[in-house]
C-alpha cells in the first residue's frame, strides 16, 4: 500500500481514535499472499554475495548485532562478559566494529549499563559506542497486568537502558480487541520517555502473514520505533517472510506518514549466510535507507561468532576453529 | 550502498567444440551441402560456435533414420522399456544441470538464475513426468492400447530452447514414437548437447535426429512426406505457413503460437505479491514468453498505488551479464528480435503512450533493452494488440469485472491470463468467462509437466503437458 498525497498523511493520525477506526483501517490493508511472499524471499535467497559485497555486509551485519542473553541463568558475571564481548567482538582485530547493542532482562540493566558506559547513562561518543536494550512488560508472554508491564518498564528505564524491547498483548491482539493493544502500546511508550521501543509483535503466535501486516501497522501508528518479530522464547521465531511483510510494513508507513520505522528480526538467525540472506532482503524491499543499525537490527547470540569467523576468512583466506572465537 | 560484487557463473563448465555437424541416426554427421550458422552469444556478439545448416537431403535422411527406428526398435518396444531410456534421459539432465544451464544463458542470453532454476529443472521434471506414463498408455483415456503415430517432425523456437524441445521430446517418445527436431536457429547448441546427452544414455539411434538450420530446414522438414506428425511453437504467422502445407495430407498438428495476455489485477489484489507477478509475467526471460502477461489490466480504483509500487520495483531490476548470478534480465535474444522490440516502442511511443523506464545502465556489446512500462494504453494502441516478445509491458484500466473480462478477451490471441484477487468466487467466476488456456490466479507464469498448456483462437491449437499432451501423439 502506497498512501503518498498530503491528505492520507494527516489522516493516519485519527487512525487509533477509536476501536471502529482503527478495525477499519487495519482491515483495509491489503492482503498477503502467502505462496507469493514465500516464493520473492525464496528467490532473494539465491543473490550471491561474494567477495567486497561480502566483506561489507559481513561488517554491517555485525553492527546490527543485538547481542542478546535472555536466560533464567544470567548473572552479572556472564552480562558483563557480554558486554565486554559487545564492545570489541574480536579482540585479535581491532578494525572490528562493535555491536549495535546488548539485550538483557531489566534485572541485568544496571550491571550492562556498568560494563558498557561505566554509568547509568549513555553518553555521545566512544564511551557510548553500544546501546542497551531491554526486554520489558513482563517478557515473553505479556500474560501479567497492564500497571506490572508498566512499572517493568520504568525500571528498566531507570536502570540505564535506552531501548525497550516490549512485547504486544497478542492474546488481546487475536481476540480483534485492537485498540487495548494500541493502547497498551501508547502507554509503554509513554513509560519509555527518552529510549527507543521495540515492539515484539510475536510472528511465530500470530501465524498468518495477514497477521503480521496488520500487527505492524498497529504497533507503528502506536508510537513504535522499531518493530520485531520475535521473543526467541517460541517455537516460530523470525523467517525472511514475515520480515518481508514487516520491511513492506515500515516502507509504506513511511510512504504514508513521513516516519521511519525500524525492523529487528530476532531468534533462530545463527549463519552468516542466513544475516546476509536478511540484508539482501532490506536492501531489495525497504530499500538502502533501512542498512543502518538505526533501522535494522538482529537480534541474536550465536551470529555473532559465525560473522567474525567469516569476517576472519575473508580477510587471511582460512577458516579458524571456534577455539579462536571468544565465548559469550 | 549494498553493491552487490560481481558473482559471474563459471563457464568451464561447457566444453564447446568449435563446429558440430546434425545428429542423424545416433551420430554428428556432415550436411549434404555443408552449409553453416554462426550461433553467437547475444550477451556479447562473440561467436559461439558453427552448426550446419541441414537441406533437404539431410531432412530425408534423418526422417529416414527415424522411420527406421519407429519400425524397428522404438514402436515395437515395450513401454516399460521405453520409460527406462526416459527416465535415464532425464537423470543425466539432472547431472548435467550445470553445464546445461550456462549453455543455454550462452547461447540465449537468459539470466543464469533462470536457467538453472527454472528451464533445466523443468526439463528435467518433464522427462520424469512422460517416463512414468511410457507403460501406462492404457490408462490415459484413449482406449485400451493407444498407438503412437510414427515420425514426429518438431519445430521449436529460440525462447526456451531446451525446455521446448522436452516439451517436444518427452511426451512423444513416452507415446513410441521417433522425432526429427529442428531447434531455432540462434539457439541450436543445448539440442546439440541433448543429443550427446541421447549418446550416454544409449537412446538406440534414429529415436531422436536433431537438425539445426534456419527457416527453410523447418520448411523442408515440415513439408516432408515421411512424417506423421508436425508439432511446432512459434510465431502465428509461420504457423498459418504450416497449417497450409499440412492442409490435406495425413499428418496431425499441432501449434503452439503467439499471445497477449491479460494481466488482471483488482482492487482487493494483494498488492505487493501482484507487483511480483506483473514483474514476472512481463520480464522474465525478457519477455520473450509466449504467455508474458504483456498487457496489465489494473482496476481504476487502485491505478496509481499500483503503478507506483511497480515503477519502484522496477528500479530494483539488476539487467545485464546473463551469467552473473545476481542477474534478473539478460539479453535480448538477437538483432532481429531487438529491432522488433525498438520498433514496436516506437510506434508505442508515437500513438500516444506514455513510455517509461527506470534508470539503468545497459552493456556496451550485446543486444539489450532495459525494462519498459507503458501507461495511458488503450485497446486501440498497437502495443497492445501486437505481440511484442520483449521486456514491455502496456497497461490498461477497467471498472468493474465484465469490463475486465471484455478487455482480456479482446485479442486475437488466448494463450494464457492472470487474475489478481483475494476473493476465491471472482477467480472462478472470471476463469470462466476468460478466453485463455492458461488461467492463472495469484501467481503468473507457473509451469509444471502435470499441466496441459496451449491456446484458443489465434495462439494455435492442441495441449502440451499432463494427459492432454499425449494425445498429440498418439492416434486417437
Amino acid at each position: 500500500m502506497t498512501a503518498t498525497t498530503a491528505s492520507a498523511r494527516s489522516d493516519l493520525s485519527e487512525v487509533g481514535r477509536s476501536e471502529a477506526t482503527l478495525r477499519t483501517f487495519l482491515h483495509g490493508l491489503p492482503g498477503v499472499d502467502q505462496v507469493g511472499a514465500e516464493q520473492r524471499t525464496a528467490m532473494l535467497g539465491t543473490r550471491s554475495i561474494k567477495t567486497t559485497a561480502k566483506a561489507w555486509a559481513i561488517d554491517l551485519a555485525i553492527r546490527m548485532v543485538d547481542l542478546t542473553t535472555l536466560e533464567g541463568a544470567d548473572t552479572p558475571g556472564k552480562v558483563r562478559a557480554l558486554a565486554a564481548k559487545a564492545l570489541r567482538p574480536d579482540p585479535a582485530d581491532p578494525s572490528c566494529p562493535p555491536v549495535a547493542a546488548v539485550c538483557v532482562y531489566p534485572t541485568m540493566v544496571p550491571v550492562a549499563a556498568a560494563a558498557l558506559w561505566g554509568t547509568t547513562t549513555r553518553s555521545a561518543g566512544d564511551a557510548g559506542r553500544v546501546h542497551l536494550a531491554s526486554v520489558a512488560t513482563a517478557f515473553p508472554s505479556g500474560q501479567a497486568p497492564l500497571e506490572i508491564r508498566l512499572a517493568d518498564t520504568r525500571s528498566a528505564v531507570a536502570g540505564g537502558a535506552d531501548e525497550i524491547d516490549m512485547v504486544i498483548n497478542r492474546g488481546a491482539f487475536l481476540s480483534g480487541r485492537y485498540r487495548e493493544v494500541y493502547d497498551e502500546i501508547v502507554a509503554v511508550k509513554a513509560a519509555s520517555g527518552d529510549a527507543h521501543l521495540k515492539v515484539i509483535l510475536e510472528t511465530g503466535e500470530l501465524v498468518t502473514y495477514d497477521n503480521v501486516r496488520r500487527a505492524s501497522w498497529l504497533a507503528m501508528l502506536a508510537g513504535a520505533d522499531f518493530i520485531k518479530t520475535s521473543t526467541g522464547k517460541v517455537p516460530v521465531a523470525a523467517t525472511l517472510p514475515v520480515t518481508l511483510v514487516m520491511l513492506e510494513a515500515v516502507r509504506d508507513f513511511r510512504d504514508a506518514t513521513g516516519r521511519q520505522v525500524g525492523v529487528k528480526p530476532a531468534g533462530g538467525i545463527r549463519t552468516t549466510k542466513d544475516a546476509i540472506k536478511y540484508l539482501v532482503l532490506v536492501n531489495e524491499t525497504a530499500g538502502p535507507d533501512w542498512l543502518h543499525p538505526d533501522w535494522f537490527r538482529f537480534g541474536a547470540s550465536s551470529l555473532l561468532n559465525d560473522l567474525l569467523m567469516q569476517r576472519t576468512k575473508l580477510s587471511t583466506g582460512v577458516y579458524s576453529g571456534p577455539d579462536y572465537f571468544t565465548l559469550d | 550502498m549494498f553493491e552487490y560484487a560481481p558473482a559471474p557463473e563459471s563457464r568451464a563448465v561447457v566444453d564447446l567444440k568449435p563446429s558440430y555437424g546434425l545428429f542423424v541416426d545416433g551420430e554428428f554427421v556432415e550436411p549434404a551441402d555443408g552449409g553453416t550458422i554462426k550461433s553467437i552469444n547475444p550477451a556479447s556478439e562473440e561467436v559461439l560456435a558453427e552448426v550446419a545448416e541441414a537441406g533437404p537431403a539431410d531432412v530425408d535422411r534423418a526422417v529416414r533414420a527415424a522411420r527406421r527406428a519407429y519400425d524397428e526398435v522404438w514402436g515395437p518396444m515395450p513401454g516399460r522399456d521405453r520409460a527406462k531410456y526416459l527416465f535415464r534421459i532425464a537423470r543425466i539432465i539432472q547431472e548435467r544441470a550445470r553445464e546445461l544451464a550456462v549453455l543455454e544463458s550462452l547461447d540465449n542470453g537468459k539470466p543464469i538464475r533462470e536457467s538453472r532454476d527454472v528451464d533445466v529443472p523443468l526439463v528435467a521434471a518433464h522427462f520424469f513426468y512422460y517416463a512414468g506414463w511410457a507403460d501406462k498408455l492404457g490408462h490415459a483415456g484413449f482406449g485400451p492400447d493407444p498407438r503412437p503415430l510414427g515420425v514426429a517432425g518438431q519445430v521449436i523456437p529460440w525462447n526456451f530452447p531446451l525446455l521446448m524441445l522436452a516439451w517436444k521430446i518427452a511426451p512423444a517418445l513416452a507415446a513410441g514414437n521417433t522425432v526429427v527436431l529442428k531447434p531455432a536457429e540462434t539457439t541450436p547448441l543445448s539440442a546439440l548437447l541433448f543429443a550427446e546427452i541421447c549418446q550416454q544414455a544409449d537412446l538406440p539411434p534414429g529415436v531422436v535426429n536433431i537438425l539445426t538450420g534456419a527457416g527453410e530446414t523447418g520448411r523442408a522438414l515440415v513439408e516432408h512426406d515421411g512424417i506423421d506428425k508436425v508439432a511446432f511453437t512459434g510465431s502465428t504467422e509461420v504457423g498459418r505457413q504450416i497449417a497450409r502445407s499440412v492442409a490435406g495430407t495425413r499428418k496431425k498438428l499441432t501449434l503452439e503460437l503467439g499471445g497477449k495476455a491479460a494481466n488482471i489485477v483488482f482492487d482487493d489484489a494483494p498488492v505487493d505479491q501482484a507487483v511480483e507477478g506483473i514483474v514476472n509475467g512481463i520480464f522474465f526471460n525478457q519477455g520473450h514468453v509466449c504467455c508474458a502477461g504483456s498487457r496489465l489490466l489494473v482496476q481504476e480504483s487502485v491505478y496509481d498505488e499500483v503503478l507506483a509500487s511497480l515503477k519502484r520495483r522496477m528500479a530494483r531490476l539488476r539487467v545485464g551479464d546473463p551469467l552473473d548470478k545476481n542477474t534478473d534480465i539478460g539479453a535480448i535474444n538477437s538483432a532481429a528480435q531487438l529491432d522488433r522490440i525498438r520498433t514496436l516502442a516506437e510506434i508505442g511511443s508515437s500513438e500516444g503512450a506514455e513510455r517509461w523506464s527506470p534508470p539503468c545502465e545497459l552493456p556496451d556489446r550485446g543486444f539489450w533493452f532495459a525494462p519498459t512500462v507503458f501507461t495511458g494504453v488503450s485497446q486501440a494502441h498497437r502495443i497492445a494488440r501486437e505481440e511484442i516478445f520483449g521486456p514491455v509491458l502496456s497497461v490498461l484500466t477497467f471498472r468493474t469485472p465484465a469490463e475486465a473480462v471484455e478487455k482480456a478477451n479482446n485479442t486475437p490471441y488466448g494463450l494464457s491470463a492472470g487474475i489478481w484477487t483475494d476473493k476465491g468466487s471472482r477467480i472462478l467466476w472470471m476463469a470462466d468467462r476468460l478466453r485463455a488456456g492458461v488461467v492463472w490466479a495469484n501467481t503468473f507464469n507457473k509451469f509444471d509437466p502435470t499441466s496441459p498448456f496451449g491456446g484458443f483462437k489465434e495462439s494455435g491449437y492442441g495441449r502440451e503437458g499432463g494427459r492432454q499432451g499425449l494425445e498429440a501423439y498418439l492416434d486417437v
